[in-house]
């Protein structure tokens, strides 16, 4: 039995091969962006700067955990991520540090960014509400707050209250709101439902364009990605609140790691994914829209026409998240 | 042959899964200094209805899967009826297939907008179930999960079973009564084996109730994490499930009777042939089962990957299935390994410390894998950081850093960590029933521990042995969330590849990967269950 532990114990040393070590001259990513929307920037980055970018891509909550981990002896430069809830428990965390560039205030209007400069947006997904064609008039619709309306009892249909996109546009009702507000208008939201909470933007737009409900609130790429597959698809968007607040908007993003190796590199990658060669790649792969106002949006959801955004600073968003999911565990929206 | 205490020396076994163990409870009493202000909401808003939904789900899941599971595990081992040879093995297929895929599968079919009900509101039928419902969890988790009770109760009745069926027979008991009193009983380490991994499977998954939206201890942790920015505080809610988890593993283990069986031997026994009816309702239930939870899943996700196909598919699939297979047989045979040895040290062992080691080992598998990743990652960046430490104070300030995260050995152990459960559970039934009489043979005639083991207990164990390997190489190639937090730089598996399509909803693009997941997974499987029943038949 001693042979066979010392067998496995050679085994698990040639497995284990070279410690991974980073090289000067490269920039290590760790995004919760996903591969396929990330790997043709950095090839186009490397191609442009000549600087080579490894990276890793997983949820943010294990990301941030594995950058608390390491602590010093981080490899990583750059943490990309989906939602400014995100980025501000990152900056909490103090898992990020404070970048003076120029180009990036050039580049990234002021809500969009941390105003202590640890992050910045690189892409703006709306969060709107979209209606069946067939069975609404427009004209019915005004914001997000009158969908809690009697008038839509069982015509809503949401996506789950888990989902950290909902609890980013609750925060920042709660922002514009309070908090006795925003939970009557949460549980107008409740009452009025067809259909119990659905799992993804998809099944919410699937079930509007069935007939199960009239109207819903989405990521604005999602139904961009099915009318691309479907162009017939009975469902449209409808931005609310634009005599008000406007649209509630929400940010991918990156910023440099507190203990980066080579921060300056990170900046370098930061700054280029935020000019206007990237930026129409950046937003595009997605159907998001750009982050730099110079940069137009892929045709497609330019169709849709301008909204106003609401330009409340995006951290808000991670502020008043906790807060923003205890509001609606106490709502009974699941 | 007396059995004596454990050695201390066996603990090594399971530091795997006591490190990542250690750090979550770290963690969790780290946060007890300051309570987070968020327990009390947990307990009035989140907890009681978590508790209430795992509780019926655990339950729900775990009767389905052991009714499916020994019912098909007796009919093919027992019986004889028209495609039974057919079913042994196919019934095993939905191991392969992930539960969330099955998740999607089915609210993709039946919900609203699914084509199901759309036809029928065409006919003018109303009313059609909720399937993201309670019901719709707890079948579509039996269906995925039932294939491990039938995998062990099918290894049972196949052996002893059999054998004390056609014994009770031949003392005057009916069918009926020779299964419930002769071969259920002898059966039973094994059924407890199989419901137990399916209990800890359950508790664990989050991918499959995430998809029906159905609220459970597992969301009530992501939710704390995730949602409320709170590590601490999730990681002492994975505590409190551990402990819960370990407690009830212990009692199980004190009540089930440790009987031992002399190991199956001899010609294989003469099944029962059944009659007419009979036999059309036991095809049509196996067939009922396999299209259910194999070949429906399967065909749509065929005909979504026909669709996404030109969009999704490159060369670089060949390095995703080659990276998964390698992961998988090499994660699958260290998981084997160590059950074998485990298992071995802790049968000649007795004491409070075997039992505790025994369940300790189990652990892993009840906990969601990324609670386990993280507790594991924290180990190891822990000893990165040392090791830096230290290289630094020898070579100067200037030396770079070690990184043992993103090492294969590192990814291994964490599998060892998440999934030495469901290769132990099968191998430590299997040693129950090699008869301690063999052992003292054995010694009595000089042999070594070493050839104890290889040459008497290992033949023994081989059905064991296999059943665990099966077990753990599927389960290594489905895991999403240890792969993607300790896997080297760039190493893209088809799990991962899955991961990076789901997580923003391409969910019909996922398809194609998750295809390849469920044949790579069958694959293994046809081929050793091909060379367990040859050695059977030999």
């Amino acid at each position: 039995m001693k042979a066979a532990f010392r067998f496995a114990v050679v085994l698990l040393g040639l497995l284990a091969g070279a410690p991974a070590l980073a090289a000067p001259g490269e920039v290590v990513v760790y995004s919760s962006r996903n591969e396929h929307l990330i790997k043709p920037l950095f090839e186009r980055f490397t191609a442009d700067t000549g600087i080579k970018v490894r990276y890793v891509t997983d949820k943010e909550g294990p990301l941030m955990q594995r950058l608390r981990a390491e602590g010093a002896n981080t490899p990583a430069d750059v943490l990309l991520t989906v939602d400014a809830g995100n980025l501000w428990a990152a900056s909490e965390m103090g898992l990020l540090q404070a970048t003076d560039s120029e180009v990036l205030e050039n580049n990234v209007p002021a809500h969009l960014r941390d105003p202590e400069n640890r992050w910045f947006g690189l892409s703006v997904r709306a969060r709107t509400i979209v209606y069946n064609r067939e069975k609404v008039d427009p004209a019915a619709l005004s914001g997000y707050a009158a969908l809690a309306e009697p008038e839509w009892r069982g015509r809503l249909c949401l996506r789950t209250s888990k989902k950290v996109y909902n609890q980013s546009l609750v925060a920042m009702l709660l922002a514009e709101h309070g908090e006795a507000r925003t939970e009557e208008i949460v549980r107008g939201w409740v009452r009025n439902l067809a259909a119990p909470p659905f799992a993804s933007d998809n099944e919410v737009l699937s079930a509007i364009a069935a007939g199960q409900c009239d109207v819903g609130i989405v990521n604005t790429y999602y139904l961009g990605r099915m009318l691309r597959a479907t162009p017939e698809l009975p469902v449209t968007v409808f931005w609310p609140d634009q005599d008000g607040s406007g649209v509630h908007v929400n940010v991918s993003g990156a910023g440099v790691t507190k203990h980066a190796p080579n921060p300056e590199l990170g900046r370098r990658l930061i700054e280029w994914l935020s000019s206007a060669e990237a930026q129409e790649m950046f937003a595009g792969l997605n159907l998001e829209y750009p982050a730099n106002p110079e940069v137009p949006a892929d045709p497609l959801i330019a169709a849709w026409g301008e909204f106003k955004p609401n330009v409340i600073n995006v951290s808000n968003a991670g502020r008043l998240q906790a807060k923003a999911v205890m509001l609606m565990d106490r709502s009974g929206y699941r | 042959m007396s059995r004596r205490r454990l050695p201390w020396s066996a603990w090594w076994f399971v530091l795997p899964v006591v490190l990542p163990l250690a750090a979550i409870f770290a963690s969790a009493l780290r946060a007890l200094a300051t309570p987070p202000e968020i327990w009390p909401h947990l307990l009035d808003y989140v907890l009681p209805q978590a508790a209430l939904n795992t509780f019926w789900l655990v339950a729900g899941v775990a009767l389905l899967a052991a009714l499916l599971g020994i019912t098909l595990g007796a009919l093919v081992a027992l019986t004889e009826f028209p495609g039974r040879r057919w079913f042994e093995w196919s019934l095993l297929l939905p191991l392969a297939a992930p539960g969330y895929v099955l998740a999607f599968v089915y609210i993709g079919l039946l919900d609203f907008a699914g084509p199901v009900q759309a036809m029928l509101r065409a006919t003018g039928i109303h009313g059609f179930p909720e399937i993201r419902s309670r019901g719709g969890v707890i079948l579509v988790l039996g269906l995925t999960l039932y294939p491990y009770v039938y995998l062990l109760a099918r290894e049972a009745f196949r052996g002893q079973g059999a054998r004390a069926m056609e014994a009770a027979r031949s003392l005057g008991m009916s069918w009926r009564e020779a299964f419930l009193h002769a071969a259920l009983p002898l059966a039973r380490p094994w059924i407890a084996g199989g419901v137990g991994l399916v209990v800890m499977e359950t508790l664990a998954d989050f991918g499959t109730v995430a998809a029906f939206n159905y609220d459970t201890f597992t969301t009530a942790i992501y939710k704390t994490w995730f949602a409320l920015f709170s590590f601490d505080g999730a990681m002492q809610l994975a505590a409190v499930l551990v402990t819960v988890v370990l407690v009830l593993a212990v009692l199980e283990q004190r009540r089930r009777l440790r009987r031992r069986f002399v190991a199956a031997t001899g010609a294989q026994v003469k099944r029962t042939r059944l009659g007419g009816g009979k036999a059309l309702a036991a095809t049509l239930l196996c067939g009922l089962v396999l299209a259910a939870a194999f070949i429906l899943p399967l065909l749509q996700l065929i005909a979504w990957s026909v669709q996404s196909f030109a969009a999704e598919f490159s060369a670089n699939y060949l390095g995703y299935l080659g990276r998964s297979l390698l992961l998988a047989a090499s994660g699958a045979l260290l998981i084997v390994a160590l059950a074998v040895l485990l298992g071995y040290a802790l049968r000649n062992a007795r004491g409070w410390q075997a039992q505790l080691l025994s369940r300790l080992a189990s652990l892993g598998y009840a906990l969601p894998g990324p609670v386990i990743a993280v507790g594991l990652f924290a180990v190891v960046a822990m000893a990165s950081n040392g090791l830096t430490a230290g290289w630094r104070m020898l070579a100067g300030e200037e030396a770079s850093a070690f990184h043992l995260q993103g090492t294969l050995a590192v990814l291994l152990i964490a599998y060892l960590a998440r999934f030495l459960a469901v290769g132990f559970n099968p191998v430590e039934s299997a040693f129950g029933r090699i008869g301690r009489n063999l052992d003292e043979a054995a010694r009595s005639l000089g042999a070594t521990s070493a050839e104890l083991l290889a040459r008497v207990h290992l033949p023994l164990l081989r059905g064991g042995v296999l059943t665990g390997a099966i077990l753990a190489f599927v389960d290594v190639l489905k895991d999403m969330p240890i792969t993607l937090m300790l896997r080297p730089y760039g190493w893209e598996t088809l799990a991962t590849r899955v991961f990076e399509l789901t997580s923003e909803g391409e969910y019909a693009r996922a398809a194609l990967p998750a295809v390849a997941i469920v044949l790579a997974g069958m694959l293994p499987v046809l081929m050793l269950i091909r060379s367990l029943n040859a050695a059977r038949n030999r």
